[in-house]
């Protein structure tokens, strides 16, 4: 303990920051990536009912590839770094994000959907301002399971020089004190329950007061909730 | 202009608008052996709430749906106030009908208030204005605006829910409305509170309304017309009155149970009975005496009748105007028309 809160002191600018900033941009930008992709490939799926067997499918397929033997058959294509990395994680996060799209956008009550459309609502209009909204706290309910995911993942990246956390923790299996792997476990650590933190806080902004009955005080309602 | 040329100038008017026309329309779905709606004629006039009314798969819903093309027609010709409805843009022709679901539909992330306010703001009506109208609206079907402007839907009882998706279907002052059983999930005491609520804001504002149900007493309270479907085609299309009195064969007989004497009674109103008052006759009665409101049934009717031993009794409404009278031989003629 001592020795780790020694190293973190000397280190912590100069050695631990720096991989935390790796880790968090790459888990960032690979979850990015895969939101540009599944948001409409998910909202597409939900479209058009039978193409959805066979996308989710393919997706899961790749998911159950381990992600060392991914990373791994990236090398000799795309040569080591973040190029790899990048694909291999926004390639796991796109499974998840897409099923998690198309269950949020399947969930529309078909009978708010028709009142809109009955309504006099362009179909732009239906999804932007109906569809959109409602599928909205699932789809970040999805977004932060792979969030949670694709930070864990990035660590292994580090084995084909991508860096990150995981890089922390592979120089610390040789280090006797065993300092930097203890400091690069908090980090990791600290990271995700950071991301889980922000996600879940989007998801509740993102939520509408869908099951508080009539009362009195509804923000009291609330707060008991949350308790 | 007496009150009898005022009627006799909207009879004629109403004769040559019709708000909703039908014309050999048919609809077939391609998984269906037979079509859903079978070469259907049908002249809805301006100002009458006419039912669709019949077994569930008759077609009455996807007759309903075909008039704000959430179907469309496969052939024959669907007419709004004499053009095709296809020659409109048709988030243009939607938004010029309300439309009120069973499964009401309202948006559960929008409050009351924006969840009415949804048509008006497409059509750029200014803030104030949506406003009022929201606040109007709320008024007419009885939730007071400032309790429930700002709920959710999921703050509101089912009836309650109802209520708005009313509101919200009336919110541009549409001419038409298509309610495709509204009230069909609501709890029967409930639901007659709101068909009487409809009724009375019928009155006022006078809607073209063409309303599904497969509920033989709603229709008879609600209609002014009732067009009766079996497999695609409308059989009857007449009064609630001569669909009891003389129903146009054994299925609508068995439909409307008009069979039976008592229970046809029972689904007509005094109203339709009642010999009206003419100017003359409509002092205020003295509330001492038994007397009838025009929307009692004739089984009511009947029963105060033999009861009291009277030969007539007068029918009186709201504000205590005698409007008619009532008399065996009046519920007679309606039991017997021959």
């Amino acid at each position: 303990m001592d020795q780790l809160t020694r190293y973190l002191f000397a280190n912590f600018g100069d050695k631990v920051w720096p991989r935390m900033v790796e880790h968090i941009t790459l888990s960032s930008l690979a979850l990015l990536i895969a939101l540009v992709i599944a948001l409409p490939l998910g909202l597409a799926i939900s479209k058009v009912k039978p193409a959805a067997p066979p996308v989710l499918g393919v997706l899961d397929i790749l998911y159950t590839i381990p992600s060392f033997a991914l990373f791994a058959f990236l090398v000799p294509i795309t040569g080591i770094g973040t190029q790899p990395a990048l694909i291999a994680l926004s390639a796991y996060a796109l499974v998840v994000l897409v099923h998690n799209t198309m269950v949020a956008f399947n969930g529309v009550d078909p009978a708010v959907r028709e009142a809109a459309r009955g309504m006099g609502m362009s179909p732009a209009q239906v999804l932007w301002r109906i569809e959109v909204p409602l599928a909205l706290p699932i789809i970040i309910a999805g977004v932060r399971i792979a969030a949670l995911s694709t930070v864990g993942l990035t660590t292994i990246a580090a084995w084909i020089g991508a860096g990150g956390m995981g890089q922390l923790l592979r120089d610390g299996m040789n280090d006797p004190t065993y300092s930097k792997l203890y400091a690069g476990i908090i980090s990791i650590g600290i990271i995700a329950v950071a991301a889980d933190v922000v996600f879940r806080l989007l998801e509740r902004l993102a939520s509408v007061p869908t099951h508080q009955k009539a009362r009195k005080s509804p923000s009291k309602d609330l707060l008991v909730k949350r308790a | 202009m007496s009150a009898q040329d005022v009627q006799l100038t909207t009879n004629n008017s109403q004769l040559t608008t019709s708000e909703i026309a039908f014309e050999h329309v048919t609809k077939r779905f391609p998984s269906a052996a037979t079509p859903a709606v079978d070469d259907v004629s049908l002249d809805v006039q301006q100002g009458d709430l006419v039912v669709l009314l019949g077994p569930s798969g008759c077609g009455k819903t996807t007759l309903l749906k075909m008039v704000n093309r959430l179907y469309e027609h496969d052939s024959g010709r669907i007419l709004m106030q004499g053009q095709e409805i296809r020659s409109f843009k048709v988030t243009d022709l939607r938004r010029r009908i309300g439309y009120v679901i069973q499964s009401v539909g309202l948006f559960p992330h929008m409050t009351v208030a924006r969840n009415i306010a949804t048509v008006p703001e497409m059509l750029g009506w200014d803030k104030a204005r949506i406003n009022s109208r929201v606040d109007e609206l709320l008024e007419i079907v009885g939730l007071q605006p400032g309790e429930y402007r700002g709920r959710y839907p999921a703050q509101l009882s089912g009836g309650q829910q109802q209520r708005v998706g009313l509101a919200r279907a009336m919110s541009a002052d549409p001419a038409i409305m298509l309610m495709d059983e509204p009230f069909a999930a609501i709890d029967s005491i409930t639901r007659r509170r709101l068909q009487d609520e409809l009724l009375n804001i019928q009155q006022k504002v006078r809607k073209t309304i063409l309303f599904v149900t497969h509920d033989v007493e709603e229709a008879i309270r609600l209609a002014d017309k009732i067009a009766v479907m079996r497999a695609g085609k409308v059989v009857q299309h007449d009064t609630p009155l001569r669909i009891l009195s003389a129903p146009a064969d054994d299925f609508v007989t068995e439909l409307t149970g008009a069979g039976d004497v008592l229970r046809r009674l029972s689904l007509l109103d005094v109203g339709s009975a009642m010999l009206p008052a003419n100017g003359v006759n409509s002092t205020p009665t003295t509330a001492a005496a038994a007397a009838l409101h025009p929307r009692d049934s004739l089984r009511d009717a009947l029963g105060q009748l033999l009861g009291s031993g009277a030969e007539t009794l007068p029918v009186v409404d709201e504000q205590g105007q005698r409007v008619g009278t009532i008399d065996m031989a009046a519920i007679r003629r309606l039991t017997h028309p021959d």
